[in-house]
């Protein structure tokens, strides 16, 4: 009848997307006649920032200010493809293919610009500030603003791109057996410290240390607050959430958000998060997929903290009370 | 067929009438009739916080109360929070705290924190994530908006000494 005390760890490796090919994803890009940029997807904002980091994204490709782009994810009958905003895909698929679309923009924009400038679009750079200059010679520029204007109603040019990102398919080697089965993995790793009372089987998480390695972070507030709340759900998962919490009858599980409950903000860990940049090889400006992989380690964390508390492996989620006291019994009844 | 009541309210200082159906709630009303969409309907039996207002004053839940005992009291909303563009110290502060993710819990989150910083403008840790016990979030784990909470409490503090 005590309140026991023990600290788990668990590191994961985590791929981004969907593999063995088919997960592609379109993006389109072309600009207005005043020079701002439309993006258009069919991928979904849920409120992690999607919107945000593509426009990031196109606008760095370009050599504009974000706020010069636009993301239009409005409706998936008419907009290019997407496979969809999950798997941690979003930054990695999406944005690769945006960079395709802005890129090809951007040279067409180049080329009226060099025809406007009489100069060779090869000589032309972006400031990022709305101006294409003459590389060595940033007197000799037109603003982007004139260059549409420009390819809308003097040249006939439409300054737009088309992007597509899909991951070739891996087969195994008929001799080894060697294949790529994923690409672009985010790693992650969380120390979680926990108190169990061995009378009751509650689990109190006092604290979870998180380290998460994403690729290179494009929005770092952003990532940040993915990942607290990331790792707050990961507690989630470990102790709270099922469908079935009330046996035996079915009808007695939760029906909404009401009843299947997430720690609330009386319940929470005390939380860190460090977050380690080692870009990508094949992410649009080195980023990974973070999403779901920093939700991951707590699980094991904890269920490895509850092993080092009471001596008891519970490999049922969530761990409730009940399945604790159950391997307590249990392992009462062998010694 | 449904009656209709005509109720006026003072909706965020100004002075507002409308008929609505006798039995519809606040909620209903503010959003169909009144046209402020900023109280969310999330669970419609007041355990998600995301429709909290303040009806004189006072922290309430628009989904529970009726809108016809609303006659002549005053209703404040997350819509009337911002004055001449300038954005409230509590939504200041969410928005440099990133307290919101998909958004739908942020108006009942900001109208809980309201209530408690309108009576205590100084509060503790504990005292904050008592406010908002009654509030669902999904997205942020809840520690950025405690954050944030504390973060427009001192800012406010600041200003008036």
């Amino acid at each position: 009848m005590t309140i026991r005390r023990g600290r788990g760890v668990a590191a994961v490796n985590y791929p981004t997307g969907m593999n063995l090919g088919g997960d592609p994803s379109q993006a389109l890009v072309h600009s207005t006649p005043t020079g701002s940029f439309m993006v258009t997807l069919s991928s979904v904002d849920l409120g992690q920032g999607l919107k945000q980091v593509m426009a990031q994204i196109c606008a760095e490709t370009i050599g504009v200010s974000a706020e010069q782009v636009t993301i239009d994810t409005a409706d998936t009958d008419t907009g290019p493809h997407c496979m969809g905003t999950f798997a941690s895909r979003g930054t990695h698929r999406i944005g690769n293919a945006i960079i395709q679309a802005a890129t090809e923009a951007k040279q067409v924009m180049l080329e009226v610009a060099a025809e406007e400038l009489e100069v060779d679009a090869g000589d032309l750079e972006t400031d990022g500030a709305g101006n294409i200059q003459v590389k060595g010679a940033p007197s000799k520029s037109i603003s982007i603003f004139d260059t549409a204007l420009a390819a809308h109603f003097k040249h006939g040019r439409s300054i737009s791109g088309r992007g597509m990102f899909l991951i070739p398919r891996s087969y195994p080697e008929t001799e080894t057996g060697a294949m790529k089965p994923s690409t672009c993995y985010a790693h992650a790793c969380t120390v979680a410290e926990v108190e169990v009372d061995d009378e009751t089987g509650e689990v109190t998480v006092l604290t979870v240390k998180n380290v998460f390695e994403i690729g290179r972070a494009l929005n770092p507030k952003m990532v940040e607050q993915q990942l607290v709340g990331g790792s707050w759900m990961g507690i989630s998962h470990a102790l709270y959430e099922t469908t079935e919490p009330y046996y035996p009858n079915r009808d007695h599980g939760g029906t909404d958000f009401n009843q299947y409950l997430m720690p609330g903000p009386g319940d929470l860990a005390d939380t860190e998060v460090v977050v380690l940049e080692r870009p990508s090889a094949d992410g649009p400006y080195g980023a990974k997929g973070p999403g779901e992989m920093c939700a991951n380690p707590q699980i094991p964390a904890v269920a490895n903290a509850i092993f080092d508390a009471v001596g008891v492996r519970v490999d049922h989620l969530p761990i409730t009370p009940e399945r604790i006291l159950r391997a307590l019994k249990a392992q009462q009844a062998t010694t | 067929m449904t009656k209709k009541v005509p109720i006026q309210i003072t909706l965020n200082g100004e002075e507002r009438a409308e008929f609505v159906d006798s039995g519809a709630t606040l909620l209903r009303a503010l959003r169909d009739k009144f046209g402020d969409t900023s109280p969310k309907g999330g669970c419609h039996q007041g355990t998600c916080g995301a429709c909290s207002v303040m009806i004189d004053g006072e922290l309430h839940l628009s989904c529970l109360t009726l809108a016809e005992v609303c006659e002549g009291r005053a209703i404040e909303t997350t819509a009337g929070l911002a004055k001449d563009g300038v954005l409230h110290p509590l939504q200041q502060a969410f928005l440099e705290g990133f307290a919101a993710q998909c958004g739908f819990c942020t108006p009942g989150m900001i109208m809980a924190a309201k209530a408690l910083l309108d009576h205590t403008p100084s509060p503790t840790r504990d005292e904050v994530v008592e406010a908002l016990s009654g509030n669902i979030c999904r997205c942020t784990g809840y520690e950025p908006v405690i954050k944030a909470v504390l973060s427009a409490a001192r800012a406010n503090s600041q200003k008036v000494a």
